[in-house]
């Protein structure tokens, strides 16, 4: 098995599902020749011509919006916006359209289209390449949205994304997009949508985490074995695997959720709200959210800003000194 | 749709909302889908069908299928960024699809020269690489003439058209609005001269294909028809309350069934009614 990033398993997974499937096309800005500006559709066109890998004007409501009309007639588009904070000029046709498409013709229509797109920050990226939108998506019924943080899942949940037939928002995490290898099985596999993973197993609390944040936090815990902490990697956002989050929580008693988006309506708000109403007579503390702030993401001080391992250490000793 | 053959009862049972509707009461009246006659599903956001039907004309070429698509929109579509980033990618893959746009020069309250300073919507195509074409919209003929050109084109590889068929809003733009606070009344009756189907009508009758005992014998036989099947329709029920749950995704994630059994625990709602 080699040992890849998430570059390589995330074009290994196009490779397997255009070879298995004529329907699977690759779209957007500098996805063809160029092989995207991270690398992860390299080749693509060299191996199934300019139809099926679809260099596109720089507009990403056109990219979406061309996705959705191609999956309505039968295709299986696999868009890439590239940075996915340049997301929102498709905003309307994902949240209005896509999202909305099944339920608004009565199940007739559908469009299953992924929607890769790097997220967060650590890359010196500024305000404009390095946010995190997921709540957003995730507040739009309709959506699936899905960040995996290591180059096996990030392989196995893009080949079982483009196999559903419901519109996916897929995220990867840039901060670890070279950083994070593993070691890849070959050939096609899946990671089933919806299934979070323990990655570390404890009793003396709950830290959940997605993305390049897992990492952090798996610095962090590993930093303190006397926490005795249980890590959870979601994988897949939405559907939210809540209880595998409730089954460890009622175990520990403690919880802690890492976000990098800001605080305020971030995803972690809702993780909180869904594990107090199931895991209320269990817990022996407050929900610690450790999160970005609620400012635009930085430049210069973007360190600062993400929720970084030696932050969310303090944060979860203070969650294990906490008594009632 | 319905020129296409789609029934009456079932159409007329998506403005009721009702459960004869194909697309289980989900919209207002008028944003009809059904797969039936390729009528894909309306959104009440202005020109977001655009791009889309320029993705599924690409599909249709990246399939070998001889289909065109044809993406209607209005004159107010056409200052929406949807239209320009739609008549871009039309152009530039010469994607096989027909926008049609209906000017009625009214979008509610604003007229076409508040929309554009272009000299019209056709002109626009020019920029995108693409033939424009602006017909008299009230010209039965005219129109089919210039979509069929514009269809053969697409068929045979040529690309994209855009035709602009330029006509009026005789009425108001919803039961809500009052055309007499923006517009002038002699507009509207110098255009009520030129109604399409008078233009028609006319027409035919010079060419000896239509006569009024046809005209009055159609118009009873449809009336009764429509009559018909409204009071077919009014006789559907509402959709069944937990239907609301279904179609958001293919399979139903937990939170859907918990927020199901959760409707279906409280009392069922008065039903909701059209604002005046």
């Amino acid at each position: 098995m080699p040992a890849w990033n998430i570059i390589q398993a995330v074009n290994d997974a196009l490779r397997i599902e255009m070879r298995r499937d004529p329907r699977v096309v690759v779209m957007g800005e500098d996805v063809g020749k160029f092989g995207g500006v991270f690398r992860a559709t390299l080749g693509l066109i060299e191996e199934f011509g300019a139809d099926r890998v679809i260099d596109t004007p720089l507009a990403e409501a056109g990219i979406i919006g061309a996705a959705i009309g191609m999956a309505m007639y039968g295709l299986r588009p696999v868009p890439e916006i590239q940075f996915s904070d340049f997301i929102f000029p498709a905003f309307d046709q994902i949240v209005n359209e896509l999202a909305k498409l099944r339920y608004r013709s009565g199940g007739q229509y559908s469009a299953p289209v992924v929607i890769r797109t790097p997220v967060g920050g650590g890359i010196k990226g500024g305000h404009y390449h390095s946010q995190s939108p997921e709540a957003l998506f995730i507040h739009t019924p309709g959506l699936q949205v899905i960040c995996p943080s290591n180059p096996v899942d990030a392989k196995g949940l893009l080949i079982s994304a483009i196999r559903q037939d419901d519109p996916v928002i897929f995220m990867e995490p840039k901060r670890v997009y070279r950083a994070a290898k593993g070691e890849v099985p070959e050939g096609e596999y899946t990671v089933p949508i919806g299934e979070a993973k323990v990655v570390r197993e404890g009793r003396g609390m709950t830290v959940i985490a997605w993305g390049a944040m897992l990492h952090e936090a798996q610095q962090a815990v590993e930093q303190a074995p006397e926490l005795d902490a249980e890590l959870i990697d979601l994988r897949t956002l939405w559907p939210l695997d809540v209880e595998r989050l409730a089954r460890s929580v009622r175990k520990t008693g403690r919880c802690a959720i890492v976000q990098e988006a800001p605080r305020t309506c971030g995803f972690a708000a809702e993780i909180s709200a869904l594990i107090q109403e199931r895991c209320f007579t269990s817990l022996e503390a407050p929900i610690a959210r450790i999160t970005g702030w609620d400012t635009p993401f930085p430049y210069t001080l973007e360190n600062e800003y993400l929720p970084l391992a030696p932050r969310i250490l303090g944060a979860l000793r203070g969650l294990k000194a906490y008594e009632a | 749709m319905l020129l296409r053959g789609f029934p009456l009862v079932p159409y007329l049972c998506q403005i009721f909302g009702n459960a004869g509707d194909e697309t289980k009461g989900r919209q207002m009246p008028s944003h009809m889908a059904s797969r039936s006659v390729n009528q894909v599903s309306w959104s009440s956001c202005i020109g977001t069908q655009l791009p889309q039907a320029v993705g599924a004309a690409m599909a249709a070429r990246i399939k070998g299928d001889r289909t065109v698509i044809a993406a209607y929109l209005g004159d107010g579509a056409s200052s929406e960024g949807d239209f320009h980033v739609a008549m871009n990618f039309a152009g530039v893959f010469k994607a096989p699809v027909v926008f049609i746009c209906q000017n009625n020069h009214w979008a509610i309250s604003v007229p076409t020269a508040k929309q554009t300073a272009s000299e019209s919507i056709a002109v626009k195509a020019v920029a995108y690489g693409f033939p424009g074409v602006k017909v008299d919209g009230n010209d039965a003929v005219a129109v089919y003439r210039a979509v069929k050109e514009a269809l053969d084109r697409a068929r045979s590889g040529g690309g994209p058209t855009l035709v602009e068929c330029e006509t009026y809003r005789i009425g108001a733009h919803s039961s809500s609005d009052d055309p007499t606070r923006y517009r002038d009344e002699q507009e509207v009756e110098q255009w009520k001269k030129r109604d399409p189907l008078e233009l028609l009508r006319s027409r035919l009758q010079a060419w000896g294909l239509w006569t009024a005992r046809q005209e009055d014998e159609l118009r009873a036989q449809v009336l009764e028809e429509v009559n018909g099947a409204i009071a077919e329709a009014e006789k559907k029920p509402d959709p069944a309350r937990e239907s609301l749950f279904d179609d958001v995704y293919a399979n139903q994630p937990w939170s859907l069934r918990e927020q199901r059994e959760e409707l279906l625990a409280s009392p069922p709602a008065a039903r909701a009614k059209q604002s005046p």
